[in-house]
């Protein structure tokens, strides 16, 4: 795989500009600006929700009224006024897509631009034998097209827009939303709850192996829009799931604030392996705009020998805040966390993960790569918490800091609570500078400083990238050049 | 080929090559000789491009190009390949990657298409076998846990695979067993041709008993002293530097 010769053409063709700086003009429906009972009634209405559903967003509501926004993370920037926001966003409804070809063909093009692979004639033609991709495309809060649904269905997998599940299974949305993380979890998630405008529900039946890749692909598109997303993935007792996650969203000068809650819940012998590719727009050179990405991710591993396996490439987002995180609470369960958290210029990450070991024999696994640039601050914080009645418990951590300038951060924070005498916890740590040999070492056989750069800085993150998926880690590949362009110096 | 006329070079405040000339033409092997510190590592990572050093004076043509006009890539790109003292590791990036994206750079530079992946495989595995390097080792991280003379085989692959015009290897024979020095040497000689030209920078006479060179400089304090045929190079191992200079 020639990766970096790919970044370098993608560089050529950026030219230094994010490159998914467009907005799509569709008339937007919207709810009023600011938050309020009505605006999640509104919400609610817009949504076609049962009565339960409005009842809950209330109450998480009244929660997060009485609550405070953290400041415990290594990041800053200005406060935010949630009033000056626009809580919900939808493309106008007609009478609803049956299929692509009722879908606005702005939408389309919009996706085109982005290069989601939407209209590819494969996926659309359900050709056989091709990689199969199923898109549940969620454009401004609502989503506009499912594909792939039937051959799912077949499967006894159910994979539709969380709005859907809560009208067509309510029974299953109430017994596992917020069971993993709940309402008053944090400021955010509360939030989340209260507002949240469309996600995506997996549900792999007892003993399935998911016969696809499932994919959705984030946007964010309407100015001042806060994208509150919900996704919740059930892997029943010896299923199988793989879920792809990726988003771009387009230009804008006003931060955006985006606030998921990601849950996912494994029972006895099921897997699911969740991937992140995230591109956000991270601001311009001087540190104006871009996303503000606080997001909640959470996995319970429930049932015995159950696994999550968390990977995630983080390249965008003006400030993010993230801690994809394992509950191990099945015996012999197993939760890994594999990540590259890439920061340039102004951009500022505090991310890391969550491995909480309730049960015996549980094994976790953390792989965390932070490449910082230009003025960036890129923090690990992680915990990894072993609780009284879990005997034999491992875990291993490695945490690895690249500095590409001279004028970023890199910090490592690490919390180790232990209160099993059998625990066996390792945790490694190192930081370095992309070293000048490195670099000229590489131009020397005729690389560019950026593609020199690119490839040093692909390698560093090996050990995460291998965990993605082939087409997915392709993309990852490009976006760590595009990501690191202009940094040298 | 090469043309380096009256060069001056400084690290900092401190001048370590002080009025060097020097042409190669094509067909030729040429042998810099010399003592640490003389400034031959320094003559030859300015010719490839390092910006660690600053040219107070002088100037280097390749084939009639303003050298130091140019990036090092761009320098690649012409021509121009550097073996080196000290091969740096590339942790997660695998030798085949490496030399894949190097060789298709150099081809973009040139204009031309990339190479097939089944083009090139086959290309560096012909050439791995000639140098007599085990096929895993391509597959391994770029010099990671290589042996020294694992390492200066490496240069040597990629060499190879690269096919420069110029060659300039740096001391590519040090720290080389006899075995691993006669490897190196076919090397070598197997890039020699009517169309390129080497330049050897070496501390000791033994490589030159495997490349003989038509050319010997002795280089002392930033300068070239003497030059001959190979038979000086016999001569200085016999006087040592001080007698011969």
């Amino acid at each position: 795989m020639a990766g970096t010769a790919e970044a370098q053409k993608q560089i050529a063709e950026v030219t230094g500009d994010y490159k998914y700086g467009f907005v799509t003009d569709i008339d937007m429906d919207m709810a009023p600006k600011g938050l309020s009972e009505e605006v999640i009634r509104f919400i609610s209405a817009k949504k076609e929700e049962p009565e339960w559903m409005l009842e809950w967003r209330l109450r998480a509501y009244a929660l997060w009224l009485k609550m405070e926004e953290p400041d415990w993370a290594k990041v800053s920037f200005p406060k935010i006024d949630y009033q000056d926001a626009y809580y919900f966003a939808a493309p106008k409804k007609k009478d609803g897509p049956k299929s692509l070809d009722e879908v606005d063909p702005e939408l389309l093009a919009t996706y085109e631009k982005l290069g989601i692979p939407i209209r590819e004639q494969e996926v659309l033609a359900g050709v056989q034998g091709s990689a199969k991709v199923a898109v549940d495309a969620v454009f401004d809060s609502v989503s506009v097209a499912t594909t792939f649904r039937e051959e799912l269905k077949k499967a006894g997998v159910i994979f539709m827009s969380i709005s859907e599940a809560i009208r067509e299974y309510p029974d299953m949305v109430k017994k596992y939303l917020a069971s993993v993380v709940p309402v008053r979890d944090n400021y955010f998630a509360a939030l989340n709850c209260a507002v949240f405008t469309d996600g995506t529900f997996v549900y792999v039946p007892k003993g399935v192996r998911c016969p696809m890749e499932l994919s959705t692909y984030f946007r964010i598109n309407a100015e001042n829009t806060g994208q509150f997303e919900r996704t919740l993935i059930v892997a029943d007792e010896g299923s199988y799931v793989s879920y792809l996650e990726g988003c771009t969203a387009p230009m804008r000068d006003e931060n955006q604030l985006h606030a998921a809650v990601v849950e996912l819940i494994a029972l006895d012998d099921a897997e699911i392996k969740y991937s992140t590719v995230q591109n956000w727009y991270p601001g311009d050179k001087n540190g104006k705009g871009g996303i503000y990405n606080f997001v909640t991710k959470r996995a319970l591993c429930k049932g015995k020998n159950s696994k999550v396996s968390w990977t995630q490439v983080e390249t965008g987002s003006a400030v993010t805040w993230k801690y994809p995180s394992c509950v191990l609470a099945g015996e012999g369960s197993v939760g890994e966390f594999y990540s590259v958290a890439v920061t340039n210029n102004y951009q500022q990450a505090d991310t890391g993960t969550k491995m909480i070991h309730m049960a015996p024999n549980t094994r976790s696994t953390i792989i965390s790569k932070g490449i910082s640039a230009g003025k960036s601050q890129n923090t690990y914080r992680g915990l990894v918490k072993v609780l009284s009645g879990a005997e034999n418990v491992r875990n291993y951590t490695q945490c690895d800091s690249l500095l590409v300038s001279s004028e970023c951060g890199a910090h490592t924070v690490p919390y180790i609570e232990v209160k099993n005498p059998t625990a066996q916890i390792e945790h490694e740590a190192t930081t370095s500078k992309i070293s000048e040999d490195q670099l000229f070492y590489c131009r020397a056989r005729g690389l560019g400083e950026e593609e020199a750069v690119a490839m040093i800085v692909n390698g560093f993150c090996k050990e995460v990238m291998q965990h993605l998926p082939m087409e997915f880690a392709v993309e990852a590949q490009k976006l760590l050049g595009i990501s690191l362009e202009g940094s040298v110096g | 080929m090469l043309k380096i006329n009256d060069l001056h070079i400084s690290v900092g405040d401190k001048e370590i090559v002080k009025g060097l000339s020097l042409e190669i033409k094509p067909g030729e092997t040429h042998a810099i000789m010399g003592l640490n510190g003389a400034g031959k590592s320094t003559l030859a990572a300015t010719i490839a491009g390092r910006d660690d050093y600053d040219v107070t004076s002088g100037s280097i043509e390749f084939e009639s190009k303003d050298l130091l006009e140019l990036e090092p890539h761009e320098r690649v790109g012409e021509g121009l390949f550097l073996g080196f003292q000290y091969p740096v590791e590339i942790p997660g990036v695998s030798n085949l990657n490496f030399l894949r994206t190097a060789l298709n750079s150099i081809r973009k530079y040139r204009g031309l298409d990339e190479m097939s992946a089944a083009e090139f495989m086959k290309l560096v595995r012909e050439k791995a076998k000639t140098l007599g390097m085990d096929p895993e080792m391509l597959k391994r991280f770029v010099n990671v846990g290589f042996s020294g003379g694992e390492k200066k085989r490496n240069e040597m692959v990629q060499m190879a695979v690269l096919d420069p015009k110029l060659a300039i290897l740096d001391e590519t024979d040090s720290g080389l067993d006899i075995d691993a020095l006669k490897t190196v040497a076919e090397g070598i000689n197997a890039q020699r041709r009517d169309d390129t030209a080497i330049l050897l920078i070496t501390h000791y006479q033994r490589l030159l008993s495997y490349v003989q060179p038509d050319v010997v400089h002795v280089m002392i304090d930033g300068r070239i002293v003497k030059s001959g045929g190979k038979e000086l190079a016999l001569e200085l191992e016999e006087k040592g530097y001080a007698d011969v200079a």
